[in-house]
């Protein structure tokens, strides 16, 4: 399945983009899609931290990924 | 309604945001406005540019909301925080709570800033005469 990722802050910054298309299987978790993420962009790993959301809330590892899910990339928040 | 959230790209307007959170039953408002310091570890700040994933982030305020109901004897909350650019002096976020005795509405306003800036997915970028950083994104 083709999944989009949409990216924030310093996220937008690393991916070139708001936004990523990347093509996974169709059990993919949430662990599945860092590892893949931090492959194509390393500059990942130098962040803080990050967090996956998935449908606008904050995903766990396990989590499994559906076609159509809205996917976004959370770098370490700074809002206030 | 007893929460009122937005996120604007429009300056904040202060006297709207304690018009609402105003009510005969408060024995208290407390309201923390949040604004863009000229400096960050003694260097000077151009500006702020904020960004949001706005549909989380509303819903991750409205959470924020509903704990501070759970937890504390409080009538009224309200959040704004503003998108875009913002100049020194200018006011990127009013939490504002009111309450019937004052320690709940002290004690959820700093609970709804303290938690705002953990979890809702809002980022800014700073602004130095050598160039711009997104706050806390590298250790």
């Amino acid at each position: 399945m083709k999944i989009n990722i949409l990216a924030f802050g310093v996220a937008k910054e690393i991916f070139g983009s708001s936004e990523v298309s990347l093509e996974m299987t169709n059990d993919a978790t949430i662990s599945n899609l860092k590892y893949l993420l931090e492959q194509q962009y390393p500059r990942l790993k130098q962040l803080s931290s990050y967090m996956l959301a998935v449908n606008n809330e904050y995903a766990l590892p396990g989590d499994t990924i559906h076609e159509r899910d809205e996917i976004a990339i959370i770098p370490p928040v700074s809002g206030g | 309604m007893n929460t009122q959230i937005l996120l604007s790209a429009q300056t904040l307007d202060i006297q709207s945001c304690i018009d609402w959170i105003m009510s005969p039953e408060s024995g208290g408002i407390d309201v923390f406005i949040g604004t863009v310091r000229n400096a960050t570890k003694g260097k000077k700040v151009l500006r702020l540019d904020f960004e949001a994933y706005e549909p989380m982030a509303i819903s991750e305020m409205n959470k924020i909301a509903a704990q501070a109901f759970e937890r504390w004897p409080i009538q009224k909350i309200l959040i704004h925080h503003r998108t875009g650019l913002l100049q020194v002096g200018e006011v990127p976020v009013v939490i504002a709570v009111s309450a019937a005795h004052r320690d709940a509405a002290f004690d959820a306003c700093r609970y709804i800033i303290d938690t705002l800036k953990q979890t809702v997915p809002i980022w800014k970028k700073e602004s130095f005469e050598d160039g711009d950083v997104w706050v806390a994104a590298h250790p």
